[in-house]
């Protein structure tokens, strides 16, 4: 009993850092929710049912543009896509977890808490209840810190003059996201094709460009990953 | 602003969060049946935060202002801010950086 709360403490102390980079992300995805026309409510509500930073962001801000609703959901989940990749590696970690872990590990599941977590288990073997806790306690603490900094940005969010541009925050935060994203040749071709192609496509009706760049971005780096 | 009606953004919400908790839950509910990611399929699921980040970001600064222009203030904030990430990997760094080339830019225009 007293080491699954260790590991719990240990999840949590690992994430701490991390947390302080997620404050103003959960913030500006906030007050984008009420400028984007979204109600309290929604606005508060969509860190909770969602709880994924990115594709909120990229979702509300489609949202606001009056996009394709088909478009909106599909661009949301090709964002969150990614998450299959850590499903798969945490599944042989946290296997044998009753029904409402798994629930609960995945509703939780972030590329913070899934890149901690998979840390820790490679760095040391432990049983499965100390790796649960573990994760539970670097996942929990990001869950909390992201639902206080969306509704501090709803809040605060009709307060702030559109002369400050806090709507240039957005594509910032993807700018930031861009650079741990890109880690070989691969992921590098993959984001300039894709930037090179989403800025050739604006004009493409239904922001449809998105997913078309994406698209090609993602095509460029499987042919730079063949071509060496 | 938004004219999509309420019941409708509900519902949107609804299937993205439905859609990202069976993304989540897809591999730690099917252990013992599918073990692992088919390689092709890593190797593009991989790549897909990179690309799809990119192809956000970029059209927000080089139509800033509706059509292409790579002379607009936003623009230029946002090449300082891609330095910073690139430099620093840190989110507040580059908000910071970037807010702030943005309004210097804007209050020296």
């Amino acid at each position: 009993m007293h080491s699954r709360r260790q590991a719990f403490w240990s999840g949590v102390v690992d994430i701490a850092p991390i947390l302080i980079g997620v404050l103003p992300f959960g913030i500006i995805a906030g007050v984008v929710a009420v400028e984007a026309g979204l109600h309290t409510v929604q606005a508060i509500a969509v860190s909770s049912i969602v709880f994924a930073g990115a594709s909120q962001l990229a979702a509300i801000d489609l949202i606001g543009r009056d996009a394709a609703p088909v478009l909106i959901v599909l661009t949301a989940l090709v964002i969150n896509s990614r998450m299959a990749i850590y499903s798969a590696a945490l599944a042989p970690e946290l296997r044998g977890l009753g029904r409402l872990r798994t629930v609960l590990a995945a509703y939780l599941m972030t590329d913070q808490a899934f890149a901690v977590s998979i840390n820790r288990y490679h760095q040391s073997r432990e049983d499965l209840d100390l790796r649960f806790a573990y994760y539970f306690g670097a996942a929990i603490s990001l869950w909390i810190t992201w639902q206080i900094a969306t509704v501090v940005g709803v809040v605060v969010g009709g307060g702030v003059p559109p002369e400050w541009s806090l709507d240039f925050a957005v594509p910032l935060v993807f700018i930031a996201l861009i650079f741990p994203a890109v880690k070989d040749r691969g992921t590098a071709v993959a984001a300039i094709a894709a930037a090179i192609a989403a800025s050739s496509f604006t004009s493409i009706p239904l922001h449809l460009g998105l997913l078309a760049a994406a698209t090609v971005g993602i095509g460029a780096g499987v042919a730079a990953e063949r071509a060496r | 602003m938004t004219t999509l009606s309420p019941g409708l953004i509900w519902l949107l919400v609804v299937l993205i969060g439905v859609g990202t908790f069976l993304i989540r839950v897809s591999f730690l509910a099917l252990i013992g049946r599918v073990e692992r990611v088919p390689d092709w399929g890593t190797r593009i699921l991989r790549l897909i935060p990179a690309a799809v980040m990119s192809a956000i970001a970029a059209p927000a600064l080089t139509h800033a202002t509706g059509a292409f222009d790579l002379a607009s203030e936003r623009f230029f904030a946002g090449i300082i801010a891609a330095v910073v990430a690139w430099k620093t990997k840190n989110v507040v760094a580059t908000l910071a950086a970037g807010m702030a080339a943005l309004w210097i830019l804007q209050a020296l225009a």
